[in-house]
């Protein structure tokens, strides 16, 4: 694993990924230059299809590249084997998905407590910690409950407290609240709030203005390639739900 | 230890959150543990009747016999002998009763003591002037008990008991003595037969006056010797004696329990095989239903290896569990099995689970679910993790030729036939599972055909019974694990096909179109594989068990050209039967349903 000296959390250099071949070839991540900063919150907006879920599974290692570098906590990433991204996984990066991905068999303490386990902690301190963490997002109290007895919003918050879990360098999050409804995505905006102020590094790939206003950096998708990049001003000290005119 | 709960605790929810597939597993796999058990238990118990009948009646390491009590003289005070009774005197003769003929051995023995073979009476007492002594298989065979009245060589006798003897197998077995030429099974068709040559003789018990009446044509002597082995030197010259050993009189008291646990290795070896086919479809099609959840796995920073173990674990708790309720299982109906008939005393009822046959039925069970679930686990665990986590659809197989034929074919057999393509594997298991069924059901009709001849396997009606026992259970083991096979396939191959099957329906396709072709991508390897299953598959299968038992199978007669028919289209009827439910059911899925799990 090469490592650098920069500052930089997360880096990407001349990122690509390509689909197919000759004329069926399909560029989703087109070149790709990216740093993100220690305790930065980063947004990813476009059209559907251009690419930013495929960047964020990119950056996470969920997905190999076809060309280009990234470049996680000062170590390169893009060359790892299955493995390897596999523990890196579980202990620098955090994922939040859409649809919430839990175990539907499990519940909700069992599903934060995953990744611990994973990752090679005791079943007592994964436990310890997994309750902690739901303490955190608000479902102290339905530790025991299947995600089936769950309302969406509270689900995404179980999936929150799970990337959390192993307290990732950086958690990235797929569209976190577009399968919520105006109350649910309030909650899950309060809490990507808090981890904000705590100093979490996040990236948000996502479809909503609201969401995208909160962060301190936005950029702009298309085609596979980032076509605009606005820095923000309110996203690291402003309340996000009042930002998003959710709340007074 | 962490890894080991959390790998333990995914395994058992999850068979846990589907207890039909978790059953339908361990059904398949007891089948096979169960068969299994029950071939190794009879096999390790089959000898103990014998011997317990061997302690009980002091029966002897040799039996020898000869013309004259002259040639058995120097025998019976012979270096390494410990103990002898006789020479007996032995004749031949014909015993009528309640209209029935059969041809017997007799012995004359006034008394039943004696420091070797003491016969054990089990009904009545030990001879008398005019009364007989029958051996316990032999009475039972023609209905005999102490005072009935019975023709023998012309004279009238009573039965005075029954008794049971180690020195001879029980009937039809009987241990033929001396120079008396004796048959056991059916004569070969125009086979020319020596004079006095006794067919299935039965051994009877008289005084030595009564025997000496019908013409002694030999004499016994029963041997103890210190060394068992020593009975080889016996076997000498052209002149001398005969010898019978307790070998193999064991070997010929036995016969039955053997052939039954012949016929139960085949069978567990076959419900093996079937349950590995049943296990690779079903761990198939739950692979295509987890793929969601190792995609998660994966995601949250589980290694391919990680997700390997919790895929297997699932299988092997209920390889365990299988192995487990086999054994049980096994021992526990050995009894129904193992009946040691009325000749031996004891029984092998009550066989002990020795460490080997734990160890071999827990190892094959484990074998049977690596076997199955290796590679689709480890498939699984490679998979793309973001492909796994939209759980897409696995791109079907191109055919370009099936689907240039198929084009003309109207809408159900066009599909049917694409859908048999998409997935050869899983096709070819299906026609593998049907083969071996049909295989196992081929034999047993002729095995069946064949012990319906009086005599024909050598064997009495009770000990045709037993083996009937055999069979039966054998072939509704298989008939059952081939339906549940048969459905699970149907079952995979409805959620494989859930996007196809969808899109047809959204292109103009009808529900009962898409049935026909859920059902019919069934019933064409059915078809298939009952075919292959009659020829080679139940061919060799036949051929196999005759090379393993040492059987004759000349002497067996095939099925007939209608039984096989009725075979072949009866399996097609029952599959179609079987999977027509869970055809229908993927076939009235919600279209949209089937579309938006594709793009999630």
């Amino acid at each position: 694993m090469s490592t650098t000296t920069g500052t930089s959390l997360v880096r990407a250099s001349g990122l690509r990924k390509e689909y197919g071949r000759g004329t069926g070839l399909l560029r989703a991540v087109d070149g790709v230059d990216l740093d993100v900063e220690r305790g930065e919150t980063v947004a990813v907006m476009g059209p559907s299809g251009c690419g930013k879920s495929t960047l964020l599974h990119l950056l996470g290692g969920l997905d190999r590249p076809s060309g280009g570098e990234v470049w996680l906590d000062g170590a390169r990433i893009d060359g790892l084997g299955e493995k390897a991204l596999a523990r890196l996984r579980r202990s620098a990066v955090g994922f939040v998905f859409q649809s919430f991905h839990l175990m539907e068999e499990l519940t909700a303490v069992e599903n934060v407590e995953l990744s611990a386990l994973l990752a090679g902690r005791s079943p007592r301190e994964s436990r310890r910690r997994a309750a902690e963490l739901l303490d955190r997002v608000g479902l102290g109290s339905r530790a025991g409950a299947l995600p089936s007895e769950l309302s969406g919003g509270q689900r995404q918050r179980v999936a929150v407290a799970r990337a959390l879990v192993n307290e990732p360098a950086v958690v990235l999050a797929d569209e976190p609240t577009g399968n919520l409804d105006s109350v649910a995505t309030l909650d899950v905006l309060q809490l990507f709030d808090d981890l904000h102020r705590a100093g979490q590094t996040l990236i948000i790939v996502t479809h909503d203005a609201r969401i995208a206003a909160t962060a301190d950096r936005l950029l702009t998708m298309r085609d596979g390639v980032i076509v605009d990049e606005t820095r923000l001003t309110g996203g690291s000290t402003g309340r996000l739900g009042a930002l998003a005119g959710l709340e007074d | 230890m962490g890894r080991i709960l959390l790998v333990g605790r995914l395994a058992l929810r999850d068979l846990r959150r589907r207890p039909v597939e978790a059953a339908l597993l361990l059904l398949a796999v007891l089948a096979a543990t169960t068969t299994l058990t029950l071939g190794l238990v009879l096999r390790d118990s089959a000898a103990a009747p014998y011997e317990n009948t061997r302690a009980l009646t002091a029966g002897p390491d040799v039996v020898m016999s000869a013309r004259t009590t002259g040639q058995l003289a120097a025998y019976g005070d012979a270096a390494g002998v410990t103990a002898r009774s006789g020479p007996f005197p032995v004749a031949t003769s014909t015993l009528a009763t309640a209209g029935q003929t059969v041809d017997v051995l007799v012995i004359g023995r006034d008394t039943v003591d004696a420091p070797v073979d003491r016969p054990q009476v089990t009904d009545g007492g030990w001879v008398r002037d005019g009364g007989m002594v029958v051996e316990a298989a032999f009475a039972t065979a023609y209905g005999l008990t102490a005072g009935d009245q019975v023709t023998l060589g012309g004279r009238a006798f009573e039965v005075a008991g029954v008794a049971v003897t180690a020195a001879s197998a029980p009937f039809p077995a009987t241990t033929c003595l001396g120079e008396i030429p004796c048959l056991h099974g059916v004569a070969p068709a125009g086979a020319d037969l020596p004079p006095g040559m006794l067919r299935n003789p039965g051994l009877v018990w008289l005084t030595s006056a009564d025997a000496g009446r019908l013409g002694v044509v030999s004499y016994v002597l029963n041997l103890r010797l210190e060394d068992p082995d020593l009975a080889a030197t016996f076997i000498g010259s052209p002149d001398a004696p005969r010898v019978a050993l307790s070998t193999e009189i064991r070997t010929d008291a036995t016969e039955v329990a053997g052939d039954s646990q012949i016929l139960l290795m085949i069978g567990a070896w076959l419900l093996g095989l079937l349950a590995v086919a049943s296990l690779s479809v079903l761990v198939g099609g739950r692979m295509a239903e987890q793929t969601r959840r190792v995609g998660l796995l994966k995601a949250v920073g589980g290694t391919p290896g990680v997700v390997a173990a919790v895929l297997l674990t699932e299988y092997l708790l209920v390889a365990l569990v299988a192995a487990a309720a086999g054994l049980g299982i096994g021992a526990f109906t050995a009894p129904l099995l193992a009946d040691a008939g009325a000749g031996l005393l004891g029984s092998a009822g009550t066989p002990a689970l020795s460490i080997p046959v734990i160890g071999t039925v827990t190892g094959v069970a484990l074998a049977v679910a690596v076997l199955a679930t290796a590679v689709p686990a480890w498939r699984a665990a490679r998979s793309s993790t973001v492909a796994a986590l939209a759980d897409a659809a696995r791109p079907p197989r191109r055919s370009g030729w099936l689907i240039q034929a198929s084009a003309r074919l109207p809408v159900p057999l066009l599909l049917s036939l694409r859908v048999t393509a998409r997935r050869p594997r899983r096709a070819l298991l299906a026609v593998a599972g049907i083969a071996v069924t049909v295989g196992g059901v081929y034999v047993a009709l002729i095995l069946d055909g064949f012990l319906s001849k009086p005599f024909a396997a050598g064997y009495t009606v009770a000990q045709v019974e037993t083996l009937r026992r055999v069979l039966l259970l054998w072939t509704v083991i298989l008939l059952v694990l081939a339906g549940v096979n048969a459905i699970v396939i149907t079952l995979a191959t409805v959620l494989d096909n859930r996007h196809t099957a969808a899109l047809a329906r959204a292109l103009g396709a009808t529900p009962r179109d898409v049935t026909a072709a859920l059902s019919g991508a069934q019933i064409l390897p059915a078809l298939a594989g009952a075919v292959l299953g009659i020829f080679p598959g139940g061919y060799l299968l036949f051929e196999a068990i005759m090379g393993i038992t040492g059987g004759d199978g000349d002497r067996a007669t095939p099925p007939s050209a209608w039984q096989l028919i009725t075979v072949v289209v009866m399996t097609a009827l029952i599959v179609a039967a079987l999977t027509a439910i869970p055809a229908h059911l993927g076939a009235h899925r919600p279209v949209t349903d089937s579309l938006r799990a594709e793009t999630a």
